[in-house]
């Protein structure tokens, strides 16, 4: 070794003598430095500045000097791109590492909070770190608040839960992924997307419509995947706290560190609590649950660019548990009995996963991925009288390989995929036990003609034990006609088993009676669901008084060929029955935004939705749906100053059209609605003081104009009576809710 | 005699000569048109395009006459004024008034 650096001074002796107002200097190659070969034909050249020059055959360079070029940056093929920070004009022996790119590559760059690419063939976008940050708090399901293609409504009056929804339907149809491993499904569906802290999350990606046959076959009416941070890339320390004056509080610590040259670590824990009682709808009911969340996960990521191999661990355990019900409720007295009505939920989840990725270190094109994941998911509840557990294991494997035909304008993913899942309910004394195992193939074909043109055509064919054997085919089009704008076309089908007691847990909470109308069917006697979606797309940027912005239209249409229809038309029961006519969910979205002033912008969206599915009682359109819905987001942001300090302010408003309820003509007067509910708004506020790199605090206030569901629980005063249905919520029960945190980092 | 082995995944650099993004995509185009290169990234600052590119199939200089053909100097190969006529105004990299770095191939002299 000693003899080779030595050979490597005498090579570069000469430079020393020669040296005056160039700077010379010699590039190699990490991986192969022995043969004392440089790396020909590296791009060098002084950051921000036209001045380059290219290594000869050698691995030398010689590049103009002046004493305000600092930072030289170097470039190869394939490799990283490094930047070195150059003094004097002592000659430069860099060696350069392979780029290691498994999953995309991380721009650094001041970034847009929501990225709309022209360039990319389906319709998705990224919402970034900064835009999450907008969001109250504080997990995955609140993460939305400030994006207008995805709503968010609470799930019933009890847990204070709230759903998403994207193309006017419920998050069973959406594939939510995190890492690209499906991950919120089965039994996490009602409260999973809690289950995410907010400041694990990097970044999300949403994708409208169709989207990619290489998760598996589920999705339907779109995808959301969530990146959390990564050990390598988050900072070293980070501490958050939050404090609401509704009760609740939160804390987050991430920890990461180096463990060696290729391995790097994360711990991750998240807490919340809430233990105080609020009834400020004096209804005897809780109007938030007494919670508390213990919630950890450890990473590691392994890199080795030299050899082109990348991998993740993860593992976690949750432990969340919930109490909601009467305030006076006591679970150890109370609990099935008819003293008090109470509820207790808890949920215990392991999960643990592993990526292996191998990039090809001469061809950047071609890389083989491995995921293997297992959940174990236990949730332990009873509502009143009823009881309900869901034990939920799942096993997901997916080996995918990406390459090139011909040159890079035609790519491909092709793959195979097994999954194994194991449900065992318990729904008050029937028992359900069902295990579900497919296999998949897939291939997903994407051709980009580098200029106006692409498209992704994906198909898989799956064997399942209780689906059968299908085709999933997926297919989006991009096609862009003029300078900045964008058509995109998208069609695809998905097929799914749906879990009706984990998707519709708020039925327990009520005294409704449970009607399942079998058919015959492999899941719970009913038959799967299938449903087609298509959707259009628009997208114009433009630069108007020197300022930028851009427009969306988009149009989908989801029409189901079979759904397990859930029925809340009779106040007395819930029935689940399979779709005997149509079920079609039209959406339309026109979204502005625009960047009024330097550093204030405006977010402006309007949606209006066509839900309508043929019930046994004739066509309705979909209950506690929205007929439209307007949104506006302005957010400031003063100049960053040095040391990274500024203020960040930030304002939602949100206008819910009428909704269709329940009908509930049946009951007796005083428990009978509308058959619409009223038009509401709601406004939301955040003001963040940034004091430096390292510490900021903030402060906001959800449902600023204090909007509150009157009677959110029919037959409150009576729970164990016939008339008890806490299931029709069409607005906020927790009036305005005030809180305030803080962010410590170190990098 | 020495044979050569011909690489199927080889990986080349030389400098085109060109200004913007637009030529960037005309250079990257071009050089992926021709049978046999897999790979062109063109980087707008340094002038230089690296190609991966089977041996067996593809030989440099078509790809080099290849870039020239859309309007594109290479060393050697030099564009015909039909040619570099035919890309869009900002892309005259000729024009010194237009670009003043230092290029792939120098300038012809006017006679």
């Amino acid at each position: 070794m000693k003899k080779h650096i030595l050979n490597s001074f005498i090579l570069l002796f000469p430079i020393f003598i020669l040296a005056q107002t160039n700077l010379k200097g010699m590039i190699m190659d990490q991986e192969n430095p022995k043969d004392n070969l440089g790396v020909s034909g590296a791009t060098v050249n002084w950051l921000n500045t036209n001045i380059g020059t290219i290594t000869n055959e050698k691995g030398w360079f010689t590049i103009p000097f002046k004493k305000e070029y600092k930072k030289l940056v170097i470039s190869y093929i394939g490799y990283k791109t490094d930047t070195i920070i150059v003094r004097d004009l002592t000659p430069i022996h860099h060696f350069i590492t392979i780029e290691n790119e498994l999953k995309g590559i991380t721009i650094r760059s001041k970034r847009d909070a929501v990225q709309k690419s022209l360039f990319a063939t389906a319709n998705t976008f990224t919402v970034n770190n900064d835009e999450l940050l907008k969001a109250a708090c504080c997990n995955l399901a609140e993460s939305f608040e400030t994006n207008p293609s995805i709503d968010v409504s609470f799930s019933d009056a009890l847990t204070g839960t709230r759903q998403i929804q994207m193309l006017g339907l419920k998050s069973p149809y959406l594939q939510i992924m995190q890492e690209n491993i499906p991950s919120i499904r089965g039994a996490a569906q009602a409260f999973g997307l809690t289950f995410t802290p907010g400041t694990w999350v990097e970044s999300i990606q949403i994708t409208k419509g169709a989207g990619s046959v290489v998760n598996g076959f589920e999705s339907i009416s779109g995808q959301i995947n969530a990146e959390l941070v990564k050990p390598f890339s988050d900072n070293k320390f980070f501490l958050n706290t939050y404090s609401s004056l509704n009760g609740r509080l939160e804390l987050n610590t991430h920890f990461n560190r180096r463990v060696s040259e290729k391995w790097q670590t994360g711990l991750y824990i998240h807490g919340n609590y809430r233990g105080e009682k609020f009834d400020k709808n004096d209804d005897n009911f809780l109007d938030a649950p007494l919670a508390n969340q213990i919630n950890v996960m450890n990473r590691w990521q392994y890199t080795d660019a030299q050899n082109g191999w990348v991998s993740f661990i993860n593992i976690r355990f949750l432990n969340d548990e919930k109490q909601t019900g009467e305030i006076n409720f006591n679970p150890t007295l109370d609990k099935g009995n008819t003293n008090s009505w109470g509820s207790e939920i808890d949920t215990k989840r392991f999960e643990t996963s592993l990526k292996l990725g191998y990039v090809f270190p001469e061809i950047p094109y071609q890389s083989v991925g491995l995921q293997l994941a297992y959940s174990n998911h236990q949730q332990d509840s009873y509502f009143g009288l009823n009881v309900y557990d869901i034990k939920h294991e799942s096993l997901y494997s997916n080996l995918l390989f990406n390459s090139i035909i011909g040159d890079t304008r035609s790519k491909f993913k092709t793959g195979i995929n097994f999954t194994y899942d194991k449900y065992n309910e318990l729904v008050n004394t029937t028992n359900y036990k069902r295990k579900e195992n497919s296999l998949g193939v897939f291939f997903e074909y994407a051709f980009d003609n580098l200029e106006d043109f692409s498209l992704t055509a994906g198909v898989r064919v799956d064997t399942h034990n209780l689906l059968g054997t299908f085709i999933t085919p997926r297919l989006h089009l991009r096609y862009a006609p003029w300078e900045n704008g964008v058509f995109r076309a998208s069609a695809g089908r998905g097929k799914r088993s749906a879990n009706i007691f984990a998707e519709n847990q708020q039925l327990f909470a009520s005294s409704r009676k449970i009607d399942i109308d079998a058919v015959g069917g492999n899941i719970y006697g009913l038959n799967p669901e299938i449903a087609w979606n298509y959707g259009v797309s628009y997208l114009q940027k433009f630069n108007l008084f020197n300022k930028k912005g851009d427009i969306t239209f988009d149009f989908y249409r989801t029409d189901f060929s079979n759904q397990v229809v859930v029925d809340w038309e009779n106040p007395q029961a819930v029935s689940f029955y399979n779709l005997n006519g149509k079920s079609i969910a039209n959406n339309f979205q026109l979204e502005l935004n625009y960047e009024l002033a330097k550093n204030l912008n405006l977010r402006t969206a309007f949606k209006y939705f066509d839900i309508s599915t043929d019930y046994k009682t004739g066509k309705l359109q979909k209950p506690l749906q929205p007929n439209n819905r307007f949104f506006v987001n302005i957010s400031y942001e003063t100049a960053t100053k040095d040391n990274g300090s500024q203020w960040k302010l930030d304002l939602t408003f949100n206008n819910i059209g009428e909704q269709r309820l329940p009908d509930t003509a049946t009951n007796p007067p005083q428990y009978q609605l509308p058959i619409n509910s009223e038009r509401y708004s709601l406004l939301n506020s955040q003001i963040t003081k940034v004091f430096s790199n390292k510490f900021e605090i903030y402060a906001g206030g959800e449902n600023l104009t204090n909007v509150q569901q009157v009677n959110p629980i029919l037959g409150s005063e009576n729970p164990f009576g016939p008339n008890f249905d806490s299931t029709i919520v069409y607005s906020p029960i927790f009036g305005r809710a005030i809180y305030a945190g803080l962010r410590f980092k170190i990098k | 005699m020495k044979t050569v082995k011909k690489k199927k995944n080889a990986k080349v650099a030389f400098k085109v000569d060109g200004i913007c993004g637009m030529c960037k995509k005309r250079i990257e185009i071009a050089a992926l048109k021709t049978k046999g290169v897999k790979f062109a990234i063109w980087d707008v600052k340094t002038h230089q395009i690296n190609l991966i590119l089977d041996e067996r199939k593809a030989s440099l200089n078509t790809v080099k006459q290849n870039i020239a053909n859309v309007g594109h100097d290479v060393e050697n190969f030099i564009a015909t004024d039909e040619a570099y006529n035919s890309v869009h105004p900002c892309c005259k990299y000729r024009d010194s008034e237009i670009d003043a770095r230092p290029r792939a191939v120098l300038k012809k002299k006017k006679n």
